[in-house]
C-alpha cells in the first residue's frame, strides 16, 4: 500500500516535471517570497500608491534628494570646503560675498562656493538622515522583536526601558546623547539622532507583533507545529512590519530636522568642510539679521525634503492600511 | 476547582481500540477563587476513521474542548485537568516542545476563518511546504511537487499557479481548501474542524464538507466535528456529542440521534432549524433564554430554566449522564431527568 502510494507519487512527480518542472523549481525555489506572478501586499500598495498624487510629490522630491546627493559633483565644479571668495571678505563692510557668475548664491562667511556647499550638503544631510534612521530602525526591531516575541518579563523589562527613553522628547534625549560624546562628530549626530528614534520603532513593533501573536494565521501555524522561532520571523515579523516601515519614512524627516536642531544648539558636527544642512543653518545664525539668505536657503532645502519624506510616509501609511485595502 | 461535585461521571470504559480517549477533561478560565468552567467533565472516544461531532450553541465549550486536546490553550490563566490519550500518549500532560512535535504531524486542526488563517504575506506553496519541511524534514523544492499534488487533490484548480498566490488572491472556498491541504500535509491520524465552514456560503459549504469526508474516508484519518450546525452533522458525524454549559448532555450515533433526540436540548436544537418543507408562515421554534440562564452544574441541571419540560428535581440535583436505552445504531448517552420521549414529543 505504502509502496503504492510512493510509486504514484513518484510517478505524478515525475509526470509534473516533464510538463513543468522547469518553472516550478526554478522560479517557486528561487522566488521564495518576492515572486513575480502572485500580487503581494506591497504590490498591491504599490499599484494605490501609483495614483496618489501626494506620494508623487513625496516621491519626486525625495527622488530628486538623492539624485543631488549621488551627483553633487556633476552638479557644481566647485568644492564645498575652498575658499574661493576668501580675498572678498573683510570684516568691515562685506562679510558675505555676493552672487556673482560661477556662484549662483554667492559665497558663505569664509569665501566658499554657497552653491556648491548646498548640494553638496545633499550628501552629508541624506548619509545623516538614512543611517539615523538605520539605527532607530535596527534598534527598535531588535527591541521590539524581543518583547513582542517573548512576551512576559522579557517584554516588561524591555518595554520599561523603551518608556524612559520615550518620556523624554526626542530631542532632549539626542541631545544628551550626543553630549556624552566628548566631541562631536557627524558619526556622534547619527547615534544620537538615531539611538532617539529607538523607542518609537520599537514601540510600534511591539505593539504590532503583540496583535500578531493572537491572530489567526499564527494559531493556525501553531496547530500545525511550526516552531517558536519560525513562528516569530515568518508570521509574525513580516506581518508586523509595515508600520515600522511607514516610520521609518518619516522618521529619515524627524532625522534631518533633528540633525539640524542639534547643530543649530551646538552640539553637532563642529568640522564644517563637508558642509550638511543643519549645521550651515546653524552657522548661519549669528549673520541672520543681516545676510538672512545664508539661514534661508539650507532651511527651505531642510523643509523640502523633509515634507517629501513626510508625504511619502503619510501615503504609504495609507496604501498599507488594511482599512483602505480594496 | 470545587471541592463538592455531586455529579459522579461514568468510569471510563475500556476501549482499547480508541485513536483518541477524552477522560474528565476540564477547563477553567479566571481567578483561582471564582473560576469559570469552560469544560467541566467531558468525556469522549474517537476511534480511528471515525467522525465525531460536537455540538452546541456559542460559548458551549466546544472549540475550547478542541483547543485543550491541542494544547494551544496559553498556560496562563487556564487550568486544564482530565487527560486526552492518543494513541497510548497523554496530550494534556505532554509538555509544550513534545506537543509542538505532534501538531501538524500527528493532530491538526481546521479553523473558522479561512482568510485569517492563512499568513497574509507569504505566498500559499511555501505556507503547505512549512508543514512538510517542519514534520518530514523535507528541503522546500522537495515538497513543492507535493504540495501541488496535495492542493490538486483539495479541488484547487491551476495548483501550479496557486502554490504562488497570495491568500488574499484566493476564494473563501479555495483558502479554506487550502488550510485543508495544510492540516493533511503530513497525513495527521486525527483531525479537528473547528466549525470550518462557519464563514463560507452555503454552496462552497457543502462542497468543503463533502471534501472533508471523502479525505478522511479514503486516508482512515479520524475527524472531531465541531459545529453549531446541526444540519451539518447531520450528513457527515457517525456519533454526535451535544454540549451544553461544558459538559456532554447527550451522545448518540447519528441517526439516532436525529430520529430520537431525548435530550431537551437536543430537541430544541432540532426543532430549531428552518424547515423548507414546513408550512408557510409558521414561525421558527427557538430554544428559547440564553446561556446567561444557566444554573451551576453543581446543584442542579444547567438547561433547566431554558428546557422545555422541568420538573423540581431539575433545579435540585445535578443529572448524571448515564447509558440509556440503546438507539439503532449505538450505545445513547444522556443527562437528564425528565427525557423527551416518543410520546411526549
Amino acid at each position: 500500500m505504502a509502496a503504492m502510494n510512493l510509486n504514484r507519487k513518484k510517478q505524478r512527480v515525475d509526470e509534473l516535471a516533464a510538463t513543468t518542472g522547469a518553472r516550478v523549481e526554478g522560479n517557486v525555489d528561487a522566488g521564495g517570497i518576492k515572486d513575480a506572478e502572485g500580487v503581494s501586499l506591497l504590490a498591491s500598495a504599490w499599484r494605490r500608491l501609483r495614483r496618489n498624487p501626494a506620494f508623487l510629490i513625496g516621491a519626486v522630491v525625495v527622488v530628486l534628494f538623492v539624485l543631488v546627493a549621488l551627483f553633487a559633483p556633476v552638479l557644481t565644479g566647485h568644492d564645498p570646503s575652498t575658499r574661493y571668495l576668501i580675498g572678498e571678505v573683510s570684516q568691515q563692510n562685506n562679510p558675505v560675498p555676493k552672487a556673482r557668475p560661477g556662484f549662483p548664491l554667492g559665497g558663505d562667511p569664509v569665501g566658499r562656493d554657497l552653491y556648491a556647499r548646498l548640494v553638496f550638503g545633499a550628501r552629508n544631510t541624506l548619509l545623516v538622515a538614512v543611517l539615523a534612521t538605520l539605527t532607530g530602525f535596527v534598534g527598535g526591531l531588535i527591541l521590539g522583536s524581543l518583547a513582542g516575541a517573548f512576551g512576559g518579563w522579557v517584554d516588561s523589562v524591555v518595554m520599561r526601558v523603551v518608556d524612559i527613553m520615550l518620556s523624554l522628547p526626542s530631542l532632549l534625549l539626542a541631545f544628551s546623547i550626543a553630549a556624552l560624546f566628548g566631541r562631536a562628530s557627524q558619526w556622534s549626530v547619527i547615534l544620537a539622532v538615531g539611538i532617539a528614534q529607538i523607542p518609537i520603532f520599537a514601540r510600534l513593533l511591539r505593539g504590532a507583533m503583540m496583535a500578531q501573536r493572537h491572530s489567526d494565521h499564527v494559531l493556525a501555524a501553531r496547530s500545525l507545529g511550526v516552531k517558536p522561532g519560525s513562528i516569530v520571523l515568518r508570521h509574525m515579523l513580516p506581518n508586523s512590519l509595515s508600520p515600522v516601515l511607514v516610520q521609518a519614512t518619516m522618521v529619515v524627516a524627524t532625522s534631518i530636522i533633528d540633525a539640524a536642531a542639534l547643530s543649530y544648539i551646538g552640539a553637532g558636527n563642529a568640522d564644517d568642510t563637508q558642509p550638511e544642512w543643519g549645521q550651515m543653518l546653524g552657522q548661519a545664525q549669528n549673520l541672520i539679521d543681516s545676510y538672512p539668505h545664508l539661514a534661508v536657503y539650507p532651511a527651505i532645502c531642510i523643509i523640502v525634503v523633509a515634507l517629501g519624506f513626510t508625504l511619502m510616509g503619510e501615503s504609504l501609511r495609507e496604501a498599507l492600511d488594511p482599512k483602505s485595502r480594496r | 476547582m470545587s471541592t463538592q461535585t455531586t455529579d459522579i461521571r461514568p468510569a471510563p470504559r475500556a476501549d482499547g481500540d480508541a485513536l483518541l480517549a477524552v477522560r474528565d477533561l476540564t477547563v477553567e478560565f479566571g481567578a483561582r477563587k471564582d473560576p469559570f468552567r469552560a469544560v467541566d467533565g467531558v468525556s469522549f472516544d474517537v476511534r480511528p476513521g471515525q467522525i465525531v461531532g460536537l455540538v452546541g450553541e456559542s460559548g458551549c465549550g466546544k472549540s475550547v474542548t478542541s483547543l485543550a486536546i491541542m494544547g494551544l490553550l496559553p498556560k496562563r490563566g487556564n487550568r486544564i485537568s482530565g487527560s486526552a490519550v492518543f494513541e497510548g500518549t497523554d496530550l494534556i500532560s505532554l509538555s509544550d516542545k513534545q506537543m509542538r512535535d505532534r501538531r501538524g504531524r500527528d493532530v491538526a486542526m481546521i479553523f473558522q476563518d479561512p482568510l485569517s488563517s492563512l499568513n497574509p504575506v507569504i505566498p500559499l506553496g511555501i505556507q503547505v511546504t512549512e508543514v512538510m519541511e517542519r514534520h518530514r524534514g523535507l528541503k522546500r523544492k522537495q515538497a513543492m511537487p507535493e504540495a501541488r499534488d496535495l492542493l490538486e487533490k483539495v479541488g484547487i484548480p491551476d495548483p501550479n499557479r496557486r502554490l504562488k498566490d497570495y491568500p488574499h488572491q484566493l476564494s473563501g472556498g479555495m483558502r479554506q481548501r487550502a488550510l485543508i491541504a495544510m492540516a493533511l500535509a503530513c497525513q495527521p491520524r486525527l483531525l479537528i474542524a473547528d466549525e470550518p465552514t462557519t464563514a463560507l456560503d452555503v454552496t462552497i459549504q457543502a462542497q468543503i464538507l463533502t471534501l472533508l469526508t471523502d479525505l478522511v474516508r479514503d486516508s482512515g484519518t479520524a475527524l472531531i466535528m465541531i459545529t453549531h450546525d446541526l444540519g451539518v452533522v447531520a450528513g457527515m458525524c457517525d456519533e454526535v456529542n451535544v454540549l451544553y454549559a461544558g459538559r456532554i448532555v447527550e451522545r448518540a450515533a447519528r441517526h439516532d440521534l436525529f430520529a430520537d433526540p431525548r435530550h431537551p436540548y437536543t430537541y430544541g436544537l432540532l426543532g430549531s432549524i428552518p424547515r423548507l418543507d414546513s408550512p408557510r408562515g409558521q414561525r421558527l421554534n427557538p430554544v428559547p433564554g440564553s446561556v446567561a440562564d444557566n444554573l451551576p452544574w453543581t446543584s442542579a441541571c444547567a438547561f433547566a430554566p431554558r428546557c422545555s419540560q422541568p420538573i423540581a428535581q431539575c433545579r435540585e440535583q445535578s443529572p448524571e449522564l448515564v447509558e440509556t436505552d440503546p438507539g439503532l445504531d449505538g450505545p445513547r448517552l444522556l443527562r437528564c431527568f425528565n427525557p423527551i420521549t416518543k410520546e411526549t414529543s
